[in-house]
């Protein structure tokens, strides 16, 4: 693996021994991860495994009981930081389930968002003509209307629409670590491909990506540095693409027959 | 710069020969009410014997009425023996010296609304001069006015200048025994506004009671009447988002609009009086009675009102629609917070033919607040094919809250066509992550989320009236989701 560029604002994530439960009961069991700048981590299990509370974990949402030896990215704690903090400081969370927001227009949401993100990096804010024609730009890319600008944040949008408009924001906001928890469940192979697209645009040395999937299929398409296999909440095998196809001609159910392999979590990278 | 102190010379004189605030010195009314303090009250202000008849049926009506209990709201009795029922403008030896001697938590709201610190003074009632500039501001619209024949000044001022309009529409719409509330305003007003639009006149600008000469210490009973003749056009705003101070807990206003053929009236509302403490404590009850009567054929009265203040509101500003083709609207936004309780709302009252209706009632309760909303929906016999639209959204924070809906419909025609949509939806923790997770502040989501909400009534408003009203609406908020 090749060593990435150390771009200005590159930054790296560092986790050691994360746990995360949910009242009594414990969904992360320590993972060990590090993801450096310009690397793409594909991340696959079985179902409750813990994906997408890692996701919600590191986007800062509060309703998990967190400890960790590490948790920090770009060297400051996470844990001291507020999920909009840490969106400021550039990660971002494609949702597995977006939420609908009745009377907020997407457009209102993409620019509200953008302008956080510029006031916090000391940039001005865009006024509405710069900002429409930087939004119109990112439409094309994930190929929608301008129409659905206009319309409700996700209110009666289909499946794939909402998953587009995850895409839409990643591209307007321009991540340095992205989180694409499922993005890629429920989409046709169209669909499929304009993420890939977008995740292709975006990637650079200074961009790193954490791509959660329960399927092989996305990863032909968004070639991953590393593929890591979670299991009852903890990293049970990391390797390279392969490991993916592994996963796909057999499953999860070996990962419970492997005598230790669940006891054993590796470290990453 | 000589003439125009001359003209501020002039009009200062002027105001007080036309008898306004001529004899300030001591006149307080003991408190109570009798057939001999309407007779007072009408004797300070001069009016003609029409005016004293008009009070004193109204007077005696009220006396066989009883105080409603029906609203969704609770409070402790009102006692009106113990209420003084007239009262001159402070004296400035009374007023604060200076906004240093004013409650900081107001000025702080001042601050966050943007208001210029001389208008800061005027709300908060510091004994300065500010008055003047708002005298001479005032006199300026009016001269603009007058030349359109426009005429816009205070209820007083009109009973005594064009008592053939007041008596020809006083009462026309909120008769003087409508309720118990209308009653004894009708009894006891103190003023208000007048505006009387002649044919086919389009008013080239809002009419604001901010611009009104004496709009000070009216606030209890206040009376308004608007007449807008055949063709004509006014757009009139009411209230101010600055929160105003008011000795005064008990409020009883009427509004009455008139519309004739082919007229237009655009009423529009920010209400943010004092909505007590944290625990409730204090706050203004404001009994309304808000009414319009599009007596003309297409004619038009559309109410659009944000209400954020008072400890109790109870008010349901409606359209009678008499002439054919009359259309009738109310947009409504209405906050309650900490342990304001509101019961608001419309009554659409469909007479004439083809005439049409749209209602659309945004509730957001938050703290411990109670928000109800009451409609009438009501199509009479010879209303033939009548149409109404009607909306009701409420928003809840936190679970300590309440939201109510009470839609009424009376339909006695059948060609009438009715439509009652109603949504109830609370702030979820999973859209504020949403909007935390691009960047967005807990507040500024709840900001957004909240004015989304409200768009629909938003956009009716004025367009600075609808800046303000946003950012009251997030102060009014703040703090209510932990």
């Amino acid at each position: 693996m090749s060593v990435p560029g150390q771009a200005a604002g590159a930054k790296t994530l560092r986790i050691r021994n994360l746990r995360a439960a949910v009242g009594d009961k414990r969904i992360l069991n320590g993972i060990d991860l590090e993801i450096r700048p310009g690397e793409v981590h594909a991340i696959m299990g079985p179902n409750g495994s813990g994906k997408s509370t890692l996701a919600q974990v590191l986007a800062g949402r509060d309703l998990y009981g967190i400890t960790a030896d590490e948790f920090s990215y770009g060297g400051r704690d996470l844990l001291a930081m507020a999920p909009e903090e840490r969106a400021r400081e550039g990660i971002f969370l494609a949702f597995q389930y977006p939420v609908e927001i009745p009377g907020v227009s997407t457009v209102t949401l993409l620019k509200e968002s953008l302008n956080a993100v510029r006031r916090h990096r000391g940039e001005a804010e865009l006024d509405a003509m710069d900002f429409l024609t930087l939004v119109k730009r990112k439409l094309a890319l994930v190929d929608m209307r301008e129409e659905f600008l206009y319309r409700s944040v996700n209110e009666s949008f289909s499946g794939g629409e909402k998953k587009r408009n995850e895409i839409l924001q990643m591209a307007v906001l321009e991540p340095r670590l992205a989180i694409l928890d499922e993005t890629d469940s429920g989409l046709d192979i169209d669909a499929l491909k304009l993420l890939a697209d977008g995740v292709a645009k975006l990637r650079g040395p200074e961009r790193s990506f954490i791509v959660i999937t329960h399927y092989q299929r996305l990863l032909e398409y968004i070639v991953p540095d590393y593929v890591h296999i979670l299991a009852a909440g903890q990293i049970v095998k990391s390797g390279g693409r392969e490991l993916a196809l592994e996963i796909e001609h057999q499953g999860y159910a070996w990962l419970e027959r492997e005598p230790g392999a669940a006891g054993r979590p590796l470290a990453a990278g | 710069m000589a003439e125009t102190s001359r003209n501020l010379e002039h009009l200062i004189d002027r105001e007080y020969t036309a008898g306004f605030v001529t004899d300030v010195e001591q006149e307080i009314f003991p408190p109570g009410l009798s057939e001999d303090i309407v007779r007072r009250i009408s004797a300070k202000k001069e009016e003609p014997a029409f005016m004293l008849e008009w009070r004193l049926e109204a007077y005696r009506h009220w006396l066989t009425m009883r105080e409603p209990r029906w609203a969704h709201v609770n409070y402790s009795p009102v006692d009106y023996q113990s209420i003084s029922y007239f009262s001159q403008p402070k004296q400035d030896k009374d007023r604060p010296k200076s906004l240093d001697e004013v409650d900081p938590k107001l000025l702080e709201t001042y601050e966050k609304l943007g208001i210029p610190l001389r208008e800061q003074e005027m709300l908060a009632g510091v004994a300065v001069d500010a008055v003047f500039d708002s005298v001479s501001i005032a006199t300026t619209y009016r001269e603009k006015l007058a030349e359109l024949g426009i005429i816009f000044c205070s209820f007083s001022e009109a009973v005594r200048e064009h008592p053939e309009l007041v008596r020809k529409y006083l009462g026309t719409v909120v008769p003087p025994g409508d309720n118990f509330f209308a009653s004894l305003n009708s009894a006891v007003f103190s003023d208000g506004s007048f505006v009387y639009v002649p044919p086919g006149v389009r008013c080239p600008m809002e009419l604001s009671t901010y611009f009104r000469i004496n709009a000070a210490n009216t606030g209890q009973f206040e009376r308004t009447l608007i007449i807008a003749d055949e063709g004509a056009y006014v757009s009139y705003l009411e209230g101010c988002t600055a929160p105003m101070r008011d000795e005064n807990q008990l409020h009883a206003a009427v509004v009455e609009l008139v519309a004739l053929d082919n007229a237009q009236i655009k009423y529009s509302t920010v209400q943010n009086w004092y909505p007590g403490d944290e625990n409730g404590r204090g706050g203004i009850y404001n009994f309304v009675t808000k009414r319009g009567l599009c007596r003309g054929v297409n004619s038009h009265i559309s109410w659009t009102q944000v209400e954020t203040g008072s400890a109790i509101t109870w008010k349901y500003p409606s359209v009678v629609l008499q002439g054919d083709n009359s259309v009738g609207e109310f947009y409504s936004v209405a906050l309650t917070n900490n342990y304001q309780q509101a019961d608001t709302g419309t009554k659409m009252i469909h007479v004439g033919r083809n005439t049409r209706s749209t209602i659309i009632s945004k509730g957001i309760s938050a703290g411990h607040g109670q928000n109800a909303y009451r409609g009438l929906v009501k199509v009479l016999a010879g209303a033939e094919g009548a149409r109404n639209y009607t909306e009701c959204d409420s928003l809840l924070f936190g679970d300590r809250c309440g939201a109510h809906t009470f839609p009424y419909i009376e339909v006695k025609n059948r060609t009438a066509q009715v439509e009652h949509e109603a949504t109830t939806s609370r702030i979820s923790d999973d859209q504020l992550f949403y909007c935390m997770q691009r960047g967005l502040s807990r507040e500024d989501a709840i900001s957004m989320i909240v004015n989304g909400f409200c768009k629909q009534v938003f956009k009716k408003l004025p367009m600075e009236f609808a800046v303000e009203a946003q950012k009251l609406l997030d102060i009014s908020l703040e703090g209510a989701v932990g």
